[in-house]
């Protein structure tokens, strides 16, 4: 599926890197001088109290901002600005804190979307619905088809996003994300406002998005248990810098980290 | 149990996919053709073509078109009018230039020309959204009738400042001009809108009406999965530039026949269409003929009541009746904001279940 000029990148090397980035709003350091990379194949957790930059992380990540300092690195090519689509098309997915569907179009609909990426076939066959439209069409309903069935939201198919409960609508945006058959999957609080069952059920679907797919996550999360027990690795964010960076059961142990969660004052 | 789906399992994605998933949707499409293209023509009279039948087929296009771009790409356009402007001229410069040249490439040009015109002027959708647009698209409404009335060489510099459309034929049979039967005028436009009312359809059930949608409901996740904003807004632009030119178009030569510019394709004309999409019901291509045949409809049948029905004066009943469609669109807007295309729904919801409702 890769292009073959694109840089291989094998089994635990690393994926995205991220060096030296500071982003400002105004006077606002949102993020400040942070680095840190995600390995092919991990679940890299992103953690810290509200407001330390976990989500302006993601967002530099995928284009939506781009950062006054440092650079990016992802499959070993390192890029200046890029567009969100661009992102898109290299790989990455994306999932929003307050889930971002389309609420006027179907479950069905909506994941196909996901697919946009896949799809070339050429305007005219559009118009009479023929030839490589209808072809192709049916080859991504079938691997939206897939996805519907892994998730488990069948009898929601056809309704429109809008009239769903939350938790289902945050299944279908991890549903849309998936349909990209993305190679880095940024998840920002997929569990966040869900109940323990939602929360079960969507760790499961976490795991086995990682280990069937090999899909690399990048995961942030409040819920300590859930990011001791998914994660391979945890970055700490604290008012935009980083403070720990480690394997879950070093990171826990760590004062800072601590200190940062209880809000022990800066000096 | 009239209605339903219920039995009629599809046992295939492409049978689910199909234009009408539901057998009785199929039937009663089939049936509605039938009638239209069979049966209504041995009706059809002056009078029923010229105010009634082709106004109703030239409308549900150009409604079509502003759905498309309002309606799924979710991008507010007042310049309608001024569309189906650029459709009718370009079809007088094309006809009376190359006159030997076939009436129907006259029209497909007439709309690619529109459809062009439609993505200059959709350039300002790249930075600028809702009103700003709106506002935006009414500088163009204004800007096109401006021009048209202003360069003569559009209107082939004649004393009048109209233009007249020449005797077209098909065929051998005259689809144009003052002789123009009003058989072949309502099934000349009926073709017209059949077919491309078919492929509305089968570009808002794929990817390009996928993309439109995102961009519609949310910019920034659209971007996100690799919708291209600059490609989704400009191809919404073309596409519905080009039903409204076309349907500009044929407004022009075959209801028509003869245009003034600022009279036919005032402002009014872009709040007419508009008020047709939401009545019809946003994002339907069915709502669109709905919305297209009430606004049509409903002036005629309440001004007979009224002069005929009631012995008002003509003039008073124009006004009554510009005060009451008024307040029906309102009245409309409170009571069903979604529009006839989804009472349509909540009635097919309805059949499904009855006659037991539980
Ligand atoms: N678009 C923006 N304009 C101005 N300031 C912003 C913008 N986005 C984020 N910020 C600021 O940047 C800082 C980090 O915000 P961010 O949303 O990244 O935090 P977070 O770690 O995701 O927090 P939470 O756990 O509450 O989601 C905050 O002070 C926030 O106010
Ligand atoms: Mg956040």
């Amino acid at each position: 599926m890769k292009p073959p000029d694109e840089p291989m990148v094998g089994q635990g090397e690393s994926l995205l890197a991220v060096d030296n980035v500071s982003l400002a709003f105004g006077g606002v350091k949102a993020i400040n001088d942070i680095s840190f990379d995600i390995r092919r194949g991990e679940i890299r957790a992103i953690i810290g109290p509200n407001g330390a930059g976990k989500t302006s992380m993601l967002n530099v990540i995928n284009g939506f901002y781009h950062p006054q300092e440092g650079q990016i690195t992802f499959k070993g090519r390192t890029r200046s600005k890029m567009k969100p689509y661009e992102a898109a098309s290299q790989g990455i997915a994306r999932t929003f804190q307050n889930v971002a569907l389309f609420r006027g179009m179907t479950t069905l609909d909506n994941i196909m979307s996901g697919r946009t990426l896949k799809m070339r076939s050429h305007f005219f066959f559009h118009l009479f619905h023929a030839g490589p439209a209808r072809s192709e069409e049916l080859e991504n309903r079938q691997f939206v088809e897939h996805i519907i069935d892994f998730l488990e939201i069948e009898h929601i198919r056809k309704t429109p996003v809008g009239r769903l409960p939350y938790g289902l609508q945050k299944r279908v945006e991890l549903g849309r994300a998936l349909a990209m058959e993305p190679e880095l999957l940024l998840l920002d609080e997929p569990m966040a406002g869900m109940n323990l069952e939602e929360k079960e059920d969507m760790s499961r679907f976490v795991i086995d998005v990682n280990q069937q797919f090999g899909t690399t996550i990048a995961l942030i999360e409040h819920d300590m248990g859930v990011v001791m027990d998914l994660s391979d690795r945890v970055v700490v964010l604290d008012y935009g810098k980083k403070i720990a960076d480690d394997v879950p059961d070093i990171v826990q142990k760590d004062q800072d980290v601590i200190d940062a969660y209880l809000g022990v004052p800066h000096d | 149990m009239f209605y339903r789906e219920v039995g009629d399992f599809k046992t295939s994605y492409a049978a689910d996919q199909a234009i009408f998933p539901i057998r009785q949707d199929r039937w009663f499409m089939a049936i509605l053709l039938v009638v239209a293209f069979v049966v209504v023509p041995f009706g059809v009279n002056d009078y029923w073509a010229n105010a009634i039948l082709v106004p109703f087929l030239v409308y549900s296009l150009a409604v079509i078109g502003l759905n498309i771009l309002t309606g799924y790409c979710g991008q507010v356009s007042l310049g309608t009018g001024g569309f189906m402007a650029v459709g009718a001229y370009a079809t007088y410069k094309l006809t009376t230039a190359f006159p030997e040249l076939n009436f129907v490439v006259v029209l497909l040009m007439s709309g690619f020309i529109t459809a062009g015109v439609g993505v200059l002027f959709g350039l300002p959708s790249l930075r600028i959204k809702g009103f700003y647009l709106a506002v935006a698209t009414l500088a163009a409404q204004f800007f096109l009738i401006w021009l048209f009335n202003k360069v003569g060489w559009f209107y082939n510099y004649n004393a009048t400042g109209q233009i007249t459309m020449p005797t077209r034929e098909l065929f051998g049979i005259a689809v144009t001009g003052a002789g123009t039967s009003p058989v072949v005028k309502y099934l000349f436009c009926l073709t017209i809108v059949a077919l491309f009312a078919w492929v509305a359809k089968n570009l808002v059930r794929g990817r390009f009406g996928r993309t439109w949608m995102a961009i519609r409901d949310m910019d920034i996740a659209a971007e996100l999965i690799g919708v291209r904003p600059l490609f989704a807004k400009l191809s919404a632009f073309a596409v519905s530039s080009f039903y409204v030119g076309l349907a500009g178009a044929l407004h022009f030569s075959v209801w028509f026949g003869a245009i003034e510019v600022t009279e036919a394709y005032s402002i009014n004309v872009s709040f007419l269409v508009l008020f047709m999409v939401i009545i019809g019901g946003l994002g339907s291509i069915l709502g669109s003929f709905l919305g297209a045949a009430f606004l049509v409809l409903m002036p005629i049948l309440l001004k007979n009541f009224m002069t005929e029905g009631l012995g008002m004066l003509a003039v008073t009943a124009k006004h009554t009746e510009i005060l009451l469609m008024g307040v029906l669109i309102i009245f409309f807007l409170i009571v069903e904001p979604h529009g006839f295309a989804r009472l349509w729904q909540i009635a097919k919801e309805k059949l499904r279940l009855w006659p037991f409702p539980y």
